[in-house]
């Protein structure tokens, strides 16, 4: 059942799961618990509260600031009161990527903004996930020149599109919900779900898997 | 619909004779005023414009002629206060021949000149700090040149 504990001999298994083994050296990778040791995660599986710091974490994700561009304007919309995205327990955006878990990448990247996003995602503290929202930061969108980054996980590893240009508060909000769903689930960042779903069917509802057909 | 007023052509005619062999024409075309120099007069020309009561700029860029020779327009947009009138100031400008920096007229050409500079390759002479503005300090290349190829030259980064 579990996908990336330090007991279950995973660490063959986990480099076969991550998309880009550059991202994730072997000597930074976690288990998805962070700087906790193996002795720590031990008594963890033992005492069985593996899935309960699962749910806590997929409950209080912390948004980063970054907003880049018009997508931004949607992402305050979904932290308004309208949409609401603390009903998800997301309302925190956090100015330090230092305080943050998730980093929403709203819109268009900039080859002078790269080496700044790459920064930030460095400072932020693991586990960490990352939602490419919108077609720019997914794709490059309509700028296909010079100047942009054409689709953001050549930078960071991605764990959910978002399509749309830009996203309605609904999509972003869909979104995250799945990103819940994979934290829930104990998905490594990074690692796209149908990928997951391939190496253990009972890992990921099929449905998850098929709505968003990750690269990879 | 703005109008040239016998005040901006007296100006205009003034900085012919003034300027008489560096001076290329003008023109008026839909209310505006066009005037072209040589490029060792356009720091002159400039001047004696802010002298004749147009004291702002309002924006300086180039344009790229591909197929003509000299291939580039440096164009300056100044403007007037008090009468709020516009003149638009060109040159002409070959690859790779600098040209006559405008800082030292308004202190407000300083970036302009660096954009230009950035995106088509123009050297500013005198230029206080000619360095690129908005790509990245290692990008090679000038993007706004006609010959550039829209999606960057191939192998560039994050493609």
């Amino acid at each position: 059942m579990e996908l990336v504990t330090p007991d279950n001999g995973g660490e063959k298994e986990q480099r076969m799961l991550y998309s880009s083994d550059s991202f994730f050296p072997p000597q930074g990778r976690t288990s998805g618990f962070g700087f906790v040791t193996t002795n720590l995660s031990k008594v963890i599986d033992y005492f069985g509260v593996d899935k309960y710091i699962r749910l806590a974490r997929k409950h209080s994700v912390w948004p980063a600031l970054f907003g880049l561009a018009c997508c931004a304007i949607e992402m305050m919309a979904t932290s308004g009161s309208r949409f609401d995205i603390s009903r998800f327990g997301a309302e925190v955006f956090r100015a330090s990527p230092r305080q943050s878990d998730l980093m929403i990448v709203a819109g268009r990247v900039s080859i002078k903004m790269a080496p700044v996003l790459r920064q930030i995602y460095d400072q932020m503290p693991d586990p960490k996930w990352v939602i490419s929202m919108g077609a720019c930061a997914s794709c490059g969108g309509v700028f296909n020149n010079y100047a942009i980054v054409q689709g953001v996980d050549k930078i960071v590893p991605v764990d959910v599109y978002v399509a749309g240009c830009p996203p309605t508060p609904e999509a972003l909000l869909t979104a995250f919900n799945m990103l819940q769903e994979k934290i829930e689930h104990g998905i490594p960042p990074g690692v796209s779900p149908a990928v997951a779903h391939s190496a253990d069917p009972s890992l990921v509802r099929l449905n998850m898997a098929s709505v968003a057909p990750y690269p990879g | 619909m703005t109008t040239v007023s016998e005040e901006m052509r007296e100006l205009g005619r003034a900085l012919s004779t003034q300027f008489a062999e560096n001076f290329l024409g003008s023109r008026e075309d839909r209310g505006e005023l066009t005037l072209w120099v040589l490029p060792p007069a356009w720091r002159d020309a400039a001047r004696f414009l802010r002298a004749g009561g147009y004291d702002h700029l309002s924006d300086l860029t180039a344009v790229d002629y591909l197929d003509r020779e000299p291939r580039f327009d440096v164009m300056a947009i100044v403007a007037s206060h008090q009468t709020h009138d516009f003149i638009r100031l060109k040159t002409v400008v070959a690859d790779g021949q600098p040209v006559d920096s405008l800082v030292p007229v308004w202190i407000g050409a300083d970036w302009f000149e660096r954009e230009v500079f950035d995106l088509f390759g123009i050297e500013f002479l005198e230029h206080p700090n000619l360095k690129r503005i908005l790509l990245p300090k290692d990008y090679q290349g000038h993007p706004l040149r006609k010959d550039y190829p829209v999606t960057g030259p191939a192998g560039s980064r994050f493609r």
